[in-house]
Order: structure tokens, then sequence, then C-alpha cells
């Protein structure tokens, strides 16, 4: 009776598991729908070694639960005195189930597990296509190296949302401002690099999981054979941003796919362009607006007030605290007195943008940002949160300080 | 033996109060020194478990800020291993190692002495880190995930390195029990216990025992070169001085592994002297499971890759580890076997221990088999990381270790305490805490194939229903277990039926010879087997 | 508190320091691992590592076009441009290749760097043998300069028929100013 309720309760709440299913897979037991062989392939092992041990732990478990409804004491059963097999027969009995296992183990599982092994490791030829992916905390930068194109994909999720004062949109958390865009059909041979801890890149619905290592290349391939929108995460734990750094593809059949690479080039010229030319100010408080939201607000916060204790406050006069080890290397550079924050000058201003401030969670994002938005985020700044310098940065202010960045203290740690 | 020795002259009154348990040399003693804190350290595990469950009830959450729920998971997950399971099952075997070979006390007990009084200073090194940033120094204790990987921990604050200090302690803590353990097997057995007749929780004490020689060494010496690169400028896992950050990976797994093993066998050992005695039927298959020990054993050392497949592995190693560890299948398999063959056409009943070991078997038997298909090295790119593998090892150390040593518990508490426990409430504990579980980590499963990763506080929208249910099992699990603190409580404090020596009907073993409770001294006369 | 002396306590005692010696066997073998996975990857290529050969065990060149991709990343905390300066070549293995890597110190202070070399697939990283390259040593540059540091190797003809493309990596380490 008690071993019936234990089985019905299992049921419903498996049951009950299982109503609620996520809404892109086919069903609960299955991966998201594949889109490359490799990602099919593991789908049908995966399902085939589920099916497997289901029946293995039925089996167990039917003889489990016979003895516990037949063999009991209540029911009067007498207890055998048997402790192993002691005829022929017994141990041919015995020894059947082993057999078997080493048959599921080696043949029914291990045949097939061969096979995808060999497959998914075939990165070696034909690739038609080279994309080099470096992971940081906590975004992704994709290169596209025949065709001299990068750019960075960050987390476009908007803060409201991430602070949970206004309502989520569907791809919460899985949305980013510059997707990877890979052709249909065609086999892409994917690099992998970190450039600080080990993160990894993972698309389910591509079967492709693999670390990205600082300082070493990692080698993986894809050919995605539906086009469409694919997303993943982030699936190494790398610092407080894990959760925040997904991936999203952006498969297009191959005609659209060349001119979306050619328009993204032009973009990039027309980019580097802008970066030599002047702007006004509105323009570049307005550009910086939008720099800012993407790369600074996750920790000085959309409001410039930072985190108290640990990240600083934009505005000149706010108060701030924190340990000796991170005031003083504001106060080196003349943005820190007096338990508050001011104003310093312009060039270590762009300075602390570019490179960063080593030895404190202060990231240089000279490699990421171009000239442009390094200008507009330090205009935005300088005439925002309570700050009201009237000064404009120019990108060619920004490309002069990377040729000769302001006197800063250079440790060999630094990229830690 | 013509001539036993009587074994302690009364030398005066015990010792009594803080003196006693500071100090005490008793295998008894020291045994419930290490229960209980594992007991306080299950309580804390717990609290962190809640919190986690806390913040991913529902997407966009803010129990716990990204940092600190970083910081929770991992002390949850060391807490858990090394604080809570591994002293319980070290406490059971100071306990009872002795008396079940007819045996005074352990071989050096001054040596038991200290490797308890070890732990209490690793735990505080843990958690202090919260302290000090209470005080503004530092960011908390250590937020890298128990596996601790480089480069991650050589960035990351000063918890890192009180958590470093802490491998250092429990360390040295768990290479004194087990060379406690190894002489006190070999060298202290009753007149007639040969090896062969040992009790086979003692058995599996001793593979432990290997086991934790032969691979926490090379955490520990890990621990060592990460503090070394952390602070005295050596290269052993960074890219620029010749190094390598998944050398880390390696020496953490190879430890890794079998550390799983030495977490199972003890209570591995335990089923198999719970089942005979609810079966009323002898052990079956007492040498196939003593050889299946050495299997896994000797298995558990060459398998630590496949927790390492997404890192760049070739073929040649993928198929290697993959193969390795289907192995394993194998050995497990027998125990499995053997504890059927126990119950099987017994005359079973179902007190609370009962009621634990069948549980136990169920669970584990799903975290095992679920490990079958993590093993296959593509299968686990879509698994590595995720909700899957942590539903996995849940089943696997909860479903397994846990449960074991609940049952273990009841089962001996008696015997301990002089006092059975309300059959009742076990009860309650018991379908409280399966259905509990059940309902927490099933939905992880189907978590993991739907895509969510672990470690993150937050999630996408698709993952929120099944996030709600398991953190409500969550609850349920937790609550269930004050259950069991309100019958550890009524044993200690004998509000039920005293206990027999015996305990239940059917008990072997020369510990249910003993009075219950045994005297300070268990054998007035050293037992002789026949 | 006293307990009468156990029996076989010298046996006891002398069978721990026994089993301590254990111990202290897999803490030692622990460290030994460290150069013992540094050869392994030598060896096998795990890792992307390659191997070091003179010029003189160069063989007879193969037939077959492998084509090699060069490609970089500059780790944080080094103000350097890195970059390729071919981004592919053709070669026949066994064949010497000369490429070169072109590096702009951009801050106003000499730094000095180190380069580490990664070469995929796996089964080719081993055929990849090094002549001379710039990663063997760190590498100086003054304040503003401008180097192409090149980087003679060869693939060895025993590389596998399935191999056609390989991609070479370096990733380049701050290592401080000046002396150290």
């Amino acid at each position: 009776m008690v071993k019936v309720r234990r089985f019905t309760l299992t049921a419903i709440v498996i049951g009950a598991t299982l109503a609620s299913t996520p809404a892109y897979a086919r069903n609960p037991f299955e991966f998201q729908t594949p889109v490359t062989p490799v990602a099919q392939e593991t789908l049908h092992i995966h399902n085939l070694f589920l099916a497997t041990i289901a029946l293995m732990f039925a089996a167990g478990m039917g003889f489990l639960l016979y003895a516990v409804f037949r063999h009991r004491k209540s029911r009067g059963h007498h207890a055998a005195l048997f402790t192993g097999p002691r005829t022929a027969a017994q141990w041919v009995l015995v020894t059947i189930p082993f057999l078997i296992l080493v048959a599921i183990d080696y043949v029914v599982m291990g045949i097939p597990a061969y096979h995808a092994v060999l497959a998914m490791a075939d990165t070696k030829r034909d690739a038609t296509l080279v994309v080099k992916i470096t992971g940081s905390q906590w975004k992704w930068r994709y290169e596209y190296p025949d065709e001299h194109l990068a750019f960075t994909s960050n987390l476009a999720t908007p803060r409201e949302q991430l602070a949970g004062s206004a309502p989520t949109d569907p791809d919460y958390l899985l949305e980013v401002d510059r997707p990877l865009v890979l052709p249909v059909g065609e086999k892409v041979r994917i690099l992998l690099t970190s450039t600080d801890v080990i993160h990894s890149w993972w698309v389910p619905a591509f079967g492709v999981k693999q670390d990205a290592i600082p300082g070493f290349l990692r080698e993986t391939w894809v050919r995605i054979e539906s086009p469409g929108v694919y997303r993943g995460q982030c699936a190494e734990l790398c610092g407080v941003g894990h959760a925040f750094m997904p991936i999203v593809v952006d498969a297009k059949p191959e005609p659209e796919f060349r001119k979306w690479l050619a328009a993204a080039k032009s973009d990039a010229e027309r980019t580097a362009e802008e970066s030599a030319g002047h702007l006004s100010l509105d323009d570049l408080v307005a550009r910086g607006r939008k720099a800012y939201a993407t790369s600074c607000g996750a920790c000085h916060q959309e409001n410039g007030r930072g985190l108290p204790g640990l990240i600083p406050p934009i505005a000149a006069g706010e108060p701030y605290t924190a340990t000796p080890e991170l005031t003083d290397k504001l106060a080196q550079r003349g943005f820190y007195r007096d338990g508050r924050i001011v104003l310093g000058s312009v060039d270590q201003h762009i300075d602390i943008v570019l490179g960063g401030i080593p030895g404190t969670p202060m990231p240089a994002f000279g490699p990421q940002l171009d000239d442009a938005d390094i200008a507009a985020i330090v205009t935005y700044e300088r005439n925002s949160f309570g700050n009201h310098t009237g000064e404009a940065v120019q990108p060619a202010d920004v490309a002069k300080a990377r040729r000769a960045p302001a006197d800063r203290d250079h440790h060999a740690e630094e990229f830690r | 033996m013509s001539h036993v020795p009587a074994l302690h002259p009364h030398t005066g009154r015990e010792p009594r109060g803080l003196a006693r348990w500071l100090f005490t040399t008793n295998h008894k003693d020291i045994g419930i020194l290490y229960m209980l804190f594992g007991a306080m350290s299950f309580a804390i595990g717990g609290v962190f478990a809640l919190l986690i469950r806390a913040q991913l009830f529902q997407p966009g959450r803010h129990v716990l800020t990204p940092e600190l729920y970083d910081q929770v998971i991992t002390l949850h997950g060391l807490v858990m291993v090394f604080a809570a399971l591994m002293p319980v099952t070290a406490g059971f075997a100071n306990y009872l190692i002795p008396m079940m070979i007819g045996a005074p006390d352990m071989a050096l007990p001054r040596l038991n002495n200290w490797g308890f009084w070890l732990l209490p200073p690793a735990a505080v090194l843990l958690l202090f880190p919260f302290a000090l940033e209470f005080f503004g120094i530092g960011n908390g204790p250590i937020d890298t995930g128990w596996t601790i990987y480089a480069p991650l921990s050589v960035q990351a604050g000063l918890g890192v390195d009180f958590a470093i200090f802490a491998v250092f302690l429990l360390g040295a803590s768990s290479l004194m029990a087990s060379i406690n353990i190894v002489v006190t097997i070999f060298n202290l057995r009753a007149p007639g216990m040969t090896m062969m007749k040992l009790p086979l929780f003692v058995w599996s004490w001793l593979m432990t025992s290997f086991l934790l020689i032969a691979v926490f060494p090379a955490l520990v010496a890990g621990a060592g070169m990460l503090l070394a690169d952390r602070h005295f400028g050596t290269h052993f896992f960074s890219a620029a001085g010749g190094g390598d950050p998944v050398l880390w990976q390696h020496l953490f797994w190879f430890f890794g592994h079998p550390e799983v093993y030495i977490l199972l066998f003890p209570t591995a050992g335990v089923m198999s002297h719970i089942l005979p005695t609810f079966a009323r039927k002898p052990i079956y298959g007492y040498r196939a499971q003593i050889y299946a020990y050495w299997a896994i054993t000797v298995l558990s050392v060459i398998v630590w890759a496949h927790h390492m497949f997404t890192s760049g592995m070739p073929v040649a190693g993928q198929l290697f580890f993959m193969y390795a560890t289907m192995a394993i299948s194998v050995p497990l398999a027998v125990l499995f076997f053997c504890w059927l063959g126990t119950v099987w056409r017994g005359s079973l009943t179902f007190e609370t221990p009962m009621l634990f070991a069948l549980g136990y078997v169920t669970l584990f038997g799903i975290g095992g088999l679920t490990g079958l298909v993590l093993a296959d090295a593509v299968a686990d790119q879509q698994y590595h990381n995720s909700y899957f593998l942590v539903a996995h090892f849940h089943y696997a150390l909860f479903g397994g270790p846990i449960m074991g040593m609940i049952a273990a518990g009841y089962y001996w508490l008696p015997k301990m305490t002089g006092h059975m426990y309300s059959e009742r409430v076990g009860k309650w504990h018991f379908w409280l805490t399966l259905i509990g579980f059940n309902v927490t980590f099933m939905p992880q499963f189907f978590l993991g194939i739907a895509g969510m990763p672990r470690r993150i506080p937050d999630y996408a929208l698709q993952f929120a229903d099944l996030n709600m249910v398991s953190s409500i099992g969550a609850l349920i699990v937790g609550a269930a277990q004050l259950l069991f603190l309100y019958n550890i409580v009524a044993a200690g404090r004998g509000w039920y039926a005293p206990a027999s020596s015996r305990v239940w009907e059917a008990a072997e073993g020369l510990e249910f010879t003993l009075p219950s409770p045994p005297p300070h001294h268990s054998f007035s006369e050293q037992p002789v087997i026949s | 508190m006293m307990l009468a002396p156990l029996p076989r306590a010298a046996a006891n005692r002398r069978l721990a320091w026994i089993v301590a010696l254990a111990a202290a066997g897999s803490f030692a073998f622990a460290f030994a691992l460290v150069p013992l996975y540094s050869t392994f990857c030598d060896l096998t290529g795990l890792n992307g590592a390659t191997g070091i050969a003179a010029p003189a065990a160069m063989k007879e060149a193969a037939a077959r076009w492998v084509t090699v991709e060069f490609t970089s990343t500059v780790m944080p905390g080094l103000p350097w441009r890195f970059e390729p300066v071919q981004r592919r070549v053709r070669v026949h293995p066994g064949e010497p290749v000369t490429a070169f890597y072109r590096a702009t110190n951009l801050a106003p202070r000499a730094i000095d760097g180190q380069a580490v070399m990664s070469v995929m697939p796996e089964t080719a990283a081993t055929h990849l043998k090094k002549a001379e390259c710039f990663c063997f040593e760190r590498q100086a540059l003054r304040s503003g300069e401008t180097r192409d540091m090149p980087l003679i190797f060869f693939l060895t003809p025993d590389l596998p028929e399935d191999v056609n493309t390989v991609t070479l990596s370096y990733a380049f380490f701050p290592l401080g100013s000046g002396t150290h």
C-alpha cells in the first residue's frame, strides 16, 4: 500500500515536470532542434542512451519492487539463505546480466559513440569559412580573419530588465547587440581562444560546446543546415558576468550572408572614417549614451552611481569609499580626493577607458571599442550625471592617446 | 588463543566536560565529534542550497548579487563535500570500525584526535572571508565554483587563499584518518577476524583510505601550485610562463573523480549491513563485492578526464576516457546486483533505515545510470556544465551518500544513544525527503536537456517553470531534515523506548553484541571470532 | 587520560609511517605531473604544442599542398599591435617556410612580451617543427618601435593525409618593462 503510494506520487511529480516543457524543444526528453550533422548525431546517441538506461532502470526496479511487495515478512514470506550462486546453472544466470551490460556499454552504446567522436573531430578539412571567437570577461569577440572584419558581441538585454524594474522580453539574457552571422550549408571552422579566463562557447542547436582557453587555440566546426537565429550561453564559470555573455548566431542562406558581409565591412570602414572626422557635442553625447549603456552601465550603473564600496560613481563630488588599493589608484590619476570623486584631466580620463586601471575591476576598452565610441563615452561622462564640462572629445584625440598613452603604472601582472 | 589480556585497567575517573571533548582519544567520542561537526556543516550547506534555490525561484530575482551567488554555490559544494559528507562518514568509521573488528580502539588514538580537530579551523578558514569583507577587507569567500579552475582562481580575491589553506588542513585531516584506518584494519583485528571475514563497511573504508592516500595529495599539491601562481610569480597554470590552465583541471580531477568514490564507498558498505538486517537474510555476494570495490578503486584513477571532454581533447583521449568510464559501470552493477540479491526472497520489514536504504539503491541507481550517459564524449558537449550534470551529481551524491548516511544514522543511532527514535517521524522524514528530492532534481535533468547552463544566478525565460518546481522541492527537502534533527535529539535524550544490544531483530556484527550504548571502552575482554 | 599501551604499538607506528610514506609518494607524483604533462603535450601535440627541430632535420618534401593560416591574439595589458604579415601560405610538407608577424609597441616606454604558439588541429601540431621562432625568447620593443618577427618552420612529410589546413596562432603576453 505504502509502496503504491510512493510510486504514484513519484509518477505525479514526473508528470507535472513534463507538463511544463520549454517552448522550443520538440519534447522535454530531447535537446533543442538540431541544425548541424553533429547535433543530429548527438541527439540520436542521447535518445539511444536514455532509452537504454530507462530499460536498465526498469529491469532493476522491477526486481526490487517485486521483492518489496512479495518478499515481505508481513505477507509471511520466509527468508531464503543463499549468499551466492552454487550450481553451474546459477552461475550462468548470474553472469548473463553482466554480459548484457558489457554488450550495452561497448556495442550498443560504444559503437555509435565511436563514430560520433570521429565525426565531431573532423575539423581538419574542407571548411570554406574560418571564424575566430575570443572570449573575454564578459563578452564574445567575433572575427572573420579573411575579411578583416571583427566586432564585439555584448548582452543587449536592457539594464532595467536585469534590475527587475521593467518586464522582461522573450529573449531575456539571450540577446546581443551584434550576433555572429554565418552562412547556411557551408562548413565553418571555428577557432576559439580567450584573453583572460576559461570561457566556453555553447550553442545547443549546433551540438557544439568548446572551451576558450587563454593563450591557446581550440578548434571546432559547424555546418548549419537551416537558416535561423540560434542562441546559446557561456558554459564555463568565468566570474560574476558568466550568466550575462550570451551567444547569438544568425544563420543566413549563402547569398544573404555575402550581402551581410559586404555591408558589415563597409560599415566598419565608415566607422573608421568617422573616427578620423569631427563630431558635434550633441552627436558625441547621444552616441556616448548608447555606448555607455552597452559597455559601462553594467558596473557604473545607468545612473552613474556605481556600486558602493566597489565601483566608483561618475559624477564629480559624489562620495566614494573603498579599499586603499582602489582609491589610491584613482587618486594617482586625479579622479579622487578627500573621499569624493573629482573630475580629472581629459587625458587621464581617456587613458582610463582605453587602458583600464590594472589591479582593479576596471578593464581596458581600447581593444574592443573604436575611437569614436571611446570619444563619445568620455564626452558623455564629462557632460552627464551632474558633470557639465562642455568638453567634447574627438575620435582623433583617442587615436592619439592610443599611440602615446598618458603615463601609467605597468606591472607584469597587469593582465590578471 | 589461550590468554587474552584484560585491555583497559581503570586508572580513575573518566574526564568530563570540555576537556573530555577537546582531548579525547576514545574512538567513539571522536566518532561523535566528527558526526556532530558533519551534521552542523550539512545544515550550513543546506542553508546555502536554499539560498541558491531562492535566487533561482524565478528569473530576475535579486536574493543574491551575482558575486554573492558565486560565493554561495562554491561554499555549498565545498562544505557539503569536505565539511559534511567526509566527516560524517569518517565519524561512522571511527565509531564502528574498532567495534566491528573487535579492537579496543583505533591504532593511533592521539593521531585520531588531531585528525578531527583540524576540521573546525578548516571550516572557519573557508567562511572567515565573510567576516573580513564585513570589515572592508577583501571581497568575501572563494567564488570560483568548488572546482576552483585556473586562471579564474589565480585572479580571484583572497577568498581563494583561505580556501587553499582550508584544503591543506582538510588534506592533513583526511590523511591522518586514512593512515589510522589502514593500520587499525591491518593490525588490530581480533583473533579469528580474517580479512575475508571483515564486515563490508570495514572493507569499504579500507578501500576509501587507499583512495584518499593515493589522490588527496594531488589536490594539496595543486592547491600549493595555485598559491604559488597567485603570490610567488610562478606560472604553473598560465600560458605566459610556459604553463597551462588545463593542468589545474588534470590535477583537480585526478583527485576529484576518485573523490566521488571516496564519498560513495562508506555508504555502499553501510548498505551491505542494513539490507541483510531488514531482509533477515545474509549478504549476497560478499566476495564479489570486495572484488568490485577493488575494481572500482583501480578504475577510478584512470577516468578523470571525462570531466574535461570540452577542454579540447584529442580523439584518442576522448575514446580512452569514454570507454574506461563505461567500464566502471560493471563493478558498480555488481554492487547493485548483490544488494538486489540480498533483498530477493528475504523476509522484508520497512523500518526507517530500510526505507532510506531502498531509496539509496533507487536514487543512486539513477545517478549512476545518468553517469553512463554523460560518459559519451560527444553527447557530453550538450550535457557538460548544464543542469543535466547538476542533476546527475546530486542524484549520485545526495541520493547516494547523503541518503546512505541518514540510513546509517537511523540504523546505529539506537546503538549509540541507547534509545530508539520515533518510527513515525522517521517515516515522514523518508517520504518527504524522497518526494522533495525528486521534485528538486528530476526537473533539472530536463533543464539541462533544454539548454540551461549551470552556475548562473539568473536565466532565460523558457527555464522558468521547471526552476520554480525545483525550488519548491528544495524547500520540502530542507524542511524534512528538521524531522531528522528531532529524531536525533529524541534518541539522544531518550524520549522513546530503550534499545537492546541487538537493536534490530536480525542485526549481525560485533557492535550488536555490546550494550546500547556501548561502554566507554567497548570490550572488557577481546572477542575471539570463530 | 591514561590508556594501557595497545598490543603491537611499535608495529602500528611502523605501518603508519609506511602508509605516510605512500602518501608522500602521491604528493611527489602530483608535482612530477607538471613536467610529465608538459612532455606529454610535446609528444602528442595536445594543446597545440609543437616541436623544435634544426633545419638539417628536414627531409624530402612531399608533393601535396597544405595551407597554413596565421592568426594572433594580444593579451590584455600588452599595449602592442601584433598581427601576422601574411594571412596564409601554401607549403609542401618537408619544405622550410618563413613567416612574419609584425609587432608595434604603442606605449611610451619599452615593454617586453612573450609569445606562446598554439597550432590546430592537434594531429598536425606534433608535425610542425620550429627551426627559428620569436617565441623562443622574450621580445623587447622600445616605445613606438615596429618589428617584423620571423618564424622559420616546416611540416614533417608524415603529416596525416587528411590534414590540408593548419592554423598557427600566437598569444602575446606582457612581461613588464626593462629588466626583470
